[in-house]
């Protein structure tokens, strides 16, 4: 039995947007994953399928064997949500909140103030707890959606955009409390527009565009498609000059230089044919976030077949993008 | 009830009081004040030069009345802007993730409304006690008329607060609908004074039966019969109770 299994799901929505055509997914127990994609691309309006927030339009959507109209309550009952945007009551209270939000799962009030004080101090939110949540900073208003959602003790967590404005350090501890729970059973699910931040939890990926899925594979099977890496080297001078014939090269300006090195090539060829040209290297680095170049590059190979498949013209900008993958 | 739904029950019925209690300064002073305004007026000053109606003094008229005006319009606005705001705060979507019924959320809400209703009740007759001695013909009758007015129109604030795009729409109904309706329902005065014409035309306005179904349970004489009273309470009771829960189910106004 899958954690997740959504078949054929379409949303039209009342103005006419079709947020999703039609999108199969499938998610283990015990998994971690990501759903990745552009703004707009549909990963709210699946989450809130799932959730029961927005009415489908068409398919169907079992959560761990329940299917999440038929057996709504069993379905509810398994979900925990942390929603992108705040929707909790803003004059309320922590503990009114996170106490409440148990109370509409059937969790009694003696043992729902137990699980409050367990969550609110895992989640580093303890002192806060006769604040309202209007005075809490955006970071901490984040943990209290992932306390609240925790309170019914949910097999699944679905999160979308939970580390959306929250600093650096605050990001690593959710991350890591994210990954404890995970390993101690619960299934995740997560969208994020940081990679990285995929890249350093989850097992799985599904990176969805304009309502279609584009890919859905492992994490490692992803990073190994991920072959060419761009290096920017900041040169003494005649950075127009080099001349490097094996490999892609792009002067930024006279002193910057970035060069696209396969995989399997290695450096050395490079520092080679800078040594030949008496070019000295003053210093390198990794060109900023190769995942991210992978996943624009994902997404517009998923709309140049879409259009392909539809008979239309293939864009110019895509054959460069094909020449470069 | 199985005991999840009766927790959630619970829950959404402790929350919506919470939440009236919290601003106790727009929820229960206002209706304390504009009641001992109308007894001061009505009732000791201009109520002196009026004479009896009904058979009783001027101001013990006018008690019931007034006691039934501040429950309708507090139940009223209670649900109505309490679920226009859980719906604008996004809120409501708390409730729409959990396995919570229908059925659970609305008599959740409308349970805190009546709750409201009856504290101010309560703080009404208590006010009005230092005007007039308060009698009881029928407490069973006070009590059925109270909850059952109460339930109706915390069903009409939760309809109203569905369908409530922007916080206008939930003022719209009250001041022109409720307002005109309670005044012309026989508060202030007994149908009898009417001309026919107008005593035929107020017969139209559900208003009439409660008011006058409340004051019969306090003094014993009414305008209308109290069974037409009764059964018109029952009948609006459900059907805004099947329409609330047909809106929700289809998820109008909270889900897209
Ligand atoms: N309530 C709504 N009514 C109408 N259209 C909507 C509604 N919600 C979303 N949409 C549209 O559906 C599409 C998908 O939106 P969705 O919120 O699912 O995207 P997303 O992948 O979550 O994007 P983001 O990364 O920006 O959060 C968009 O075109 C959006 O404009
Ligand atoms: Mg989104």
């Amino acid at each position: 039995m899958k954690a997740l299994s959504i078949k054929g799901l379409e949303k039209t929505y009342a103005g006419g947007v079709r947020a999703l055509k039609g999108i199969d997914l499938e998610v283990e127990q015990g998994d971690f994953y990501a759903l990745l994609g552009p703004n707009g691309a549909g990963k709210s309006t699946t989450i809130g399928i799932i959730c029961s927030l927005v009415n489908k339009s068409a398919g169907a959507v079992s959560v761990f064997g329940f299917d999440s109209v038929q057996d709504e309550v069993e379905a509810k009952s398994c979900i925990g949500l942390v929603p992108q945007e705040f929707n909790f009551n803003q004059f309320e209270t922590l503990m009114q909140i996170v106490v409440n939000q148990a109370g509409y799962y059937g969790v009694p009030r003696a043992l729902a103030k137990e699980r409050a004080q367990k969550y609110l101090k895992q989640l580093d939110l303890w002192d806060k707890r006769n604040a309202r949540a209007r005075e809490l900073s955006g970071g901490m208003k984040r943990r209290l959606m992932i306390a609240r959602a925790l309170m019914h003790e949910p097999k699944m967590l679905i999160l979308d955009e939970p580390t959306a404005g929250v600093d650096i350090e605050v990001r690593r501890s959710m991350w890591s409390f994210l990954k404890e729970i995970n390993e101690q059973g619960i299934t995740i699910i997560l969208t994020t527009h940081y990679l990285e931040e995929a890249e350093m939890l989850c097992r799985n990926i599904g990176i969805i565009d304009k309502g279609e899925i584009v890919e859905n594979t492992s994490m490692k099977a992803l990073l190994a498609t991920l072959n060419i890496e761009t290096f920017v080297f900041d040169i003494e001078q005649g950075a127009n000059s080099v001349a490097i014939p094996e490999f892609e090269t792009r002067a930024l300006d006279d002193t910057t230089l970035e060069v696209d090195v396969p995989k399997e090539a290695g450096l050395n060829a490079v520092f080679e044919r800078f040594a030949n040209q008496n070019i000295k290297v003053m210093s390198m680095r990794n060109k900023a976030n190769r995942l991210e170049e992978l996943f624009v590059r994902l997404v517009e190979s998923g709309r140049a077949k879409a259009q392909t498949a539809n008979g239309s013209d293939v864009k110019p900008t895509q054959t460069g993008q094909e020449k470069r993958a | 009830m199985s005991s999840r739904n009766f927790t959630a029950l619970k829950t959404i019925w402790i929350k919506e009081c919470t939440r009236f209690l919290r601003i106790w300064v727009q929820t229960l002073v206002p209706p304390a004040i504009t009641m001992s305004l109308y007894f001061v007026i009505f009732g000791s000053l201009i109520g002196e030069r009026i004479g009896q109606m009904g058979g009783f003094t001027y101001m013990e008229f006018i008690v019931p009345g007034l006691i039934m005006m501040s429950i309708i319009t507090n139940s009223y606005s209670n649900v109505s802007s309490s679920f226009f705001s859980a719906k604008f705060q996004r809120n409501v979507e708390e409730l729409l993730v959990a396995p919570v019924p229908t059925w659970v959320v609305i008599f959740g809400f409308v349970g805190g409304g009546v709750a409201r209703a009856m504290l101010i009740g309560i703080i009404v007759t208590c006010v009005s006690m230092f005007f007039v001695d308060v009698q009881i013909h029928n407490f069973i009758v006070i009590v059925v008329t109270l909850i059952l007015t109460s339930t109706l129109f915390a069903m009409a604030g939760l309809v109203n607060g569905i369908y409530a795009k922007t916080f206008d729409d939930i003022s719209v109904i009250p001041t022109f609908v409720l307002t005109p309706l309670t005044y012309l329902g026989g508060v202030f005065y007994s149908l009898t004074l009417l001309p026919d014409f107008w005593q035929m035309v107020s017969q139209i306005n559900p208003i009439v039966y409660m008011v006058n179904g409340f004051r019969y349970g306090f003094l014993g004489v009414s305008d209308i019969n109290y069974l037409v009273a009764l059964g018109l309470l029952v009948g609006f009771n459900l059907l805004l109770y099947i329409t609330a829960y047909r809106l929700l189910k289809k998820g109008v106004g909270i889900r897209s």
